[in-house]
């Protein structure tokens, strides 16, 4: 017999290439969601799980699907076939199919438990900075217990440090999630899990919702921005500043009177115009929503708005859960006619149609007058 | 048609009464052929519904900020799809074939208890009906296929903002209430029959997979719903009488749901697949001209896989904060479920092997069944590990994981038992032309919808959004699979048009087509009221293979009976 030019080609070796080209595509496609693209020790270790099963089902995808094309070619009916020979099994190679995905299902479990416990543990050194990420329907609210301050939309973390979630909701149940730099962890009433993770370059991440919590689910994102450590730390000092009072007369002194007297401060706090720093637990005017929202039968809702806090707004990149990006430099209400106004800028959309823009969030309120949102929009956009 | 009948005891003419004409014969039988053929149309019919609510999702998704539908009105669509397609297409349609074929399969005349197999079935329709009529009025459940507590409350939250406050969820509790009724009723007659009407000679260990299956099933059914039951009704107490079982401000705990709907619906997932992998072990044989290579490994693998399946439930909630060593018991568990599933795969692959294939339109839905359900069993493996679970459930990788399962694995599974059993219900066969046809559409569709939501789930993508937005790589994908629903749902007009013509006017079956192994192909298609002239003597697994072939006769061959 002729000897053949090329030794078989190896079924395994064939899968592995063919997992590894898939491997890099995988990472290479996809956007800001991408769980193979990652910037933090947690989501790497989830994807390093994810390559060593990906490699295995590879393997087993290939040999059976192999197997089962290859009886259908190669047993298919051809005229003058004889009966098969009549094999009712055959115990020994029974043992061996049911041995064999045992012992390989069982190194699998191997690895999961180990990373299990190492992606769950708490981070035994390192500094680290504590954030209650807070579900509402349909955005997430952030408060920084160390520092006792709010924000909405937009998490700021420092790079290279640990992050400890504490994860409250006094709704419905959510889950938080940074694909990029961490999986999931539901956020359910009355658990308060926790969740560590940390980024290990500066950027900007998407985080997402992930369970099922009502009509605007989709509508129901958050920027994650990994910044350096100092300014982080200017961040936290700016953060705990009150609003910034518009000088008399402009624009957004008039923003500043339709937000006090009208139908806004109903829902949204600002400090320094309807909420006053320095009472007992909350120096800046920012309130521990675990503790002040927590029991409906003492709800304060002077403490406890059902809205985002706006005192920082202008500083936020993203707008009521993501639905808009927060295109500030866009927007120029003293120059520009309400029209042209109403077609760049986004916080202009959003304040002419909420309801248009995001169905069913609990904005629901009168038609703003072109003025007004004129006004509205000078005003927020100067607290940055 | 005469309105008159004379009676055979005192040859007088009378007026037929109502239940010997042609719809109230249909109406009040108690026959499990009649109820298994209203069974499978009624599921059908639901399937078509699940169906349409599936192509109005995948239009509404086909594009970025799709402006088909209202989000309210999206929320409605992908619960009803999941709760239809689950409670109202694969189990009536999986029990439509239990009903029909299991009593013949076992050499018996009827169930053993007929008019409680009617009461089944009628509870299954109005059960069915009633969620439905949902829409009718403008409030069709819009919680999710698993209404997540406290989601689906009446109210919830520090802000008294309301959640559910509608009908939507009382439509849904107690059409799946009465669900469980006929679904309970249906499992004790399946196991009662199955333990006790076998033919002589019919050993537990010479029943076709089918009716193994069919028995597992109904054990899971029997110990899976109460859980259910108790979830359901707690909820309609949160709702209506001021409980508060799921409401965390009142000393009330959201997982208690999760655990007890749960604990109901991983077995539920063997339900809907067990007696699907009956089917495939009946047709991979006899399109082989092969026994089932290993009849004990298969069958005993089923059982495991119903025991096992009471103890996996909380993989669903590896994200909720479950500690560690609890997870690492549910993934140890879920990695022993895998087990016999592969063994399973394996022994469908043996059986093939070495065999003499016919590719009629039956088996290749059992073939395509295997390569999907492959696919599904292991992207199953890769939500099992905890930590990757922790990035990808409830994302679009678990969709397409259910529906490799689901759609590759139940619903090919179910084509392949119509295309299969349609001669022997009928007399008539189903084109063989127009199924080959269904098939490649299904095959291409299948994966061409499914098979990009694992890369969607790995980008990101959450389930449940009734939008999204053009700047996160996701909209190439979305299309495919929105034609892909496309491709899936000609298919399935393809086999309407298939049915109705073939039952017209399709080729003459007579009683075995296939040249089958199993006791409902010797008798007349269809059969008799009785079944049976005589109950068939039954001395091996292949009753009517040793009847056909007396020289060759499983009985005779030692290695049959091990």
């Amino acid at each position: 017999m002729r000897k053949p030019v090329f030794r078989k080609p190896r079924r395994w070796l064939l899968a592995v290439t063919t997992s590894v080209l898939a491997a890099i595509f995988l990472s290479a496609c996809g956007g800001q969601g991408n769980i193979l693209d990652t910037y933090g020790p947690i989501a790497g270790q989830e994807r390093t799980l994810f390559y060593i099963i990906l490699a295995i089902a590879t393997v087993v995808f290939v040999g059976v699907e192999g197997a089962l094309v290859y009886s259908i070619i190669r047993f298919r009916e051809r005229p003058g076939m004889p009966n098969p020979r009549q094999i009712h099994g055959n115990l020994t190679i029974e043992m061996i199919w049911t041995a064999v995905p045992a012992i390989i299902l069982f190194i699998t479990l191997g690895f999961t438990i180990q990373t299990l416990f190492a992606v769950d543990a708490a981070p035994a050194s390192g500094s680290m900075v504590t954030v209650e990420a807070v579900g509402h329907q349909w955005w997430w609210e952030f408060y920084y217990p160390e520092y006792k301050i709010t924000t909405a939309d937009s998490l700021y973390i420092p790079v290279n440090t640990n992050i400890k979630v504490e994860l409250y909701s006094n709704n419905v149940i959510h889950s938080f999630w940074v694909p990029q730099l961490t999986g999931k962890t539901d956020v359910i009433p009355g658990h308060n899990n926790v969740k560590y993770f940390s980024a290990n370059q500066t950027g900007t991440y998407i985080g997402e919702c992930a369970e099922y919590c009502g009509t605007e689910h989709a509508n129901m994102k958050f920027n994650v921005v990994v910044v350096q450590p100092d300014q982080f730390n200017t961040w936290v000092t700016t953060q705990q500043q009150a609003a910034v009072t518009p000088a008399k007369g402009s624009l957004a002194a008039q923003g500043e009177q339709i937000f006090a007297n009208g139908v806004c401060s109903g829902c949204h706090g600002i400090v320094g115009v309807n909420i006053q720093p320095g009472a007992a637990g909350s120096p800046y005017g920012y309130y521990d929503p675990s503790v002040y929202c927590n029991d409906p039968n003492t709800l304060d809702t002077t403490k406890c708005k059902i809205g985002p806090n706006l005192t920082h707004f202008g500083s936020r990149s993203l707008i009521a859960g993501g639905v808009l990006t927060n295109n500030a430099a866009d927007c120029q209400p003293e120059t520009e006619t309400f029209q042209q106004l109403l077609r760049t800028c986004n916080l202009a959309k959003w304040l002419n149609d909420p309801q248009g823009i995001k169905p069913g969030n609990d904005m629901v309120i009168n038609q703003l007058t072109p003025d007004q949102i004129k006004a509205l929009v000078a005003y927020l956009e100067s607290l940055k | 048609m005469a309105t008159q009948v004379i009676d055979t005891t005192t040859t007088v003419v009378r007026r037929k009464t109502f239940s010997e004409t042609y719809i109230g014969e249909w109406i009040t039988t108690t026959d499990h052929k009649k109820l298994g053929i209203m069974y499978l149309v009624t599921g059908f019919f639901f399937f078509l519904v699940g169906g349409m609510e599936a192509l109005l999702i995948r239009t509404q998704l086909a594009f970025p900020d799709g402006k088909v539908l209202t989000p309210q009105e999206y929320d409605s669509i992908f619960t009803m799809h999941g709760t239809t397609m689950i409670f109202l297409f694969v189990i009536p349609v999986l029990v439509g074939f239990g009903n029909y074929i299991v009593p013949l399969m076992i050499g018996a005349r009827d169930m053993a208890f007929p008019r409680l197999n009617a009461f089944g079935y009628w509870g299954l329709l109005f059960g069915g009906l009633f969620l439905q009529a949902s829409f009718a009025v403008g409030s069709a459940p819009d919680g999710g296929w698993f209404m997540y507590a406290p989601l689906s409350e009446a109210a919830c939250g520090v802000h008294a903002v309301s959640c559910t406050p509608g009908m939507n969820a009382d439509f849904w509790i107690l059409g799946v209430l009465m669900l469980g009724i006929s679904s309970i009723a249906g499992s004790v007659n399946f196991v009662v029959t199955i333990l006790k009407l076998r033919a002589p000679g019919m050993s537990i260990n010479r029943m076709p997979i089918f009716a193994w299956m069919t028995l597992v099933t109904s054990f899971l059914l029997l110990f899976a719903l109460p859980s259910l039951t108790t979830a359901s009704v707690l909820l309609l107490l949160d709702r209506h009488l001021g409980t508060h079982f799921y409401q965390y401000a009142s000393g009330g705990d959201p997982l208690l749901w999760q655990h007890l709907f749960w604990s109901f619906g991983h077995p539920e997932v063997y339900i809907l697949i067990l007696p699907a992998f009956g089917i495939i072990s009946e047709v991979l044989p006899v399109f082989s001209r092969k026994p089932l290579f290993g009849y004990t490994f298969v069958a005993w693998s089923g059982v495991a896989i119903g025991f096992l399946s009471f103890t996996v439930w909380a993989h669903h909630m590896f994200a909720v904060g479950l500690p560690p060593l609890a997870q690492a018991f549910f993934a140890t568990s879920t990695t022993l479920i895998a087990i016999p599933t592969a063994v399973k795969i394996f022994n469908w692959l043996g059986t093939v092997y070495g065999g003499k294939l016919k590719f009629d339109v039956p088996m290749l839905f059992a073939l395509g069944f295997v390569a999907m359900f492959l696919i599904g069993g292991l992207n199953g493996v890769a939500l099992a590990i905890v930590p990757v679970d922790y990035q990808l459930t409830d994302t679009y990788f678990v969709v397409a994981h259910i529906h490799y399962v689901l759609f590759g694995g139940s619903a090919f599974a179910i084509f392949a038992g119509v295309f299969y059993w349609f001669p022997k219900m009928t007399g008539k066969m189903l084109n063989a032309t127009l199924g080959k046809i269904q098939f490649w559409l299904f095959l291409i569709g299948v994966n061409l919808t499914f098979f990009p939501m694992h890369l969607l789930g790995l980008f990101g993508m959450p389930r449940r959004q009734w939008t999204y937005a053009g700047n996160l790589g996701w909209n190439d994908l979305n299309l495919m699979a929105s034609i892909g629903a496309l491709i899936i749902g000609i298919g399935v007009m393809v086999f309407l048009y298939n049915f109705f013509t073939s039952l017209k006017s399709g080729q003459p079956a007579g009683s075995d087509p296939w040249d089958a192994f199993t006791l409902e192909w010797d008798t007349t298609s269809p059969p008799k009221k009785y079944n049976f002239l005589t109950i068939p003597v039954v001395r091996s697994r292949r009753p009517f293979f040793d009847k056909k072939y007396p020289e060759i006769a499983d009985w005779k061959s030692k290695e049959a009976m091990h």
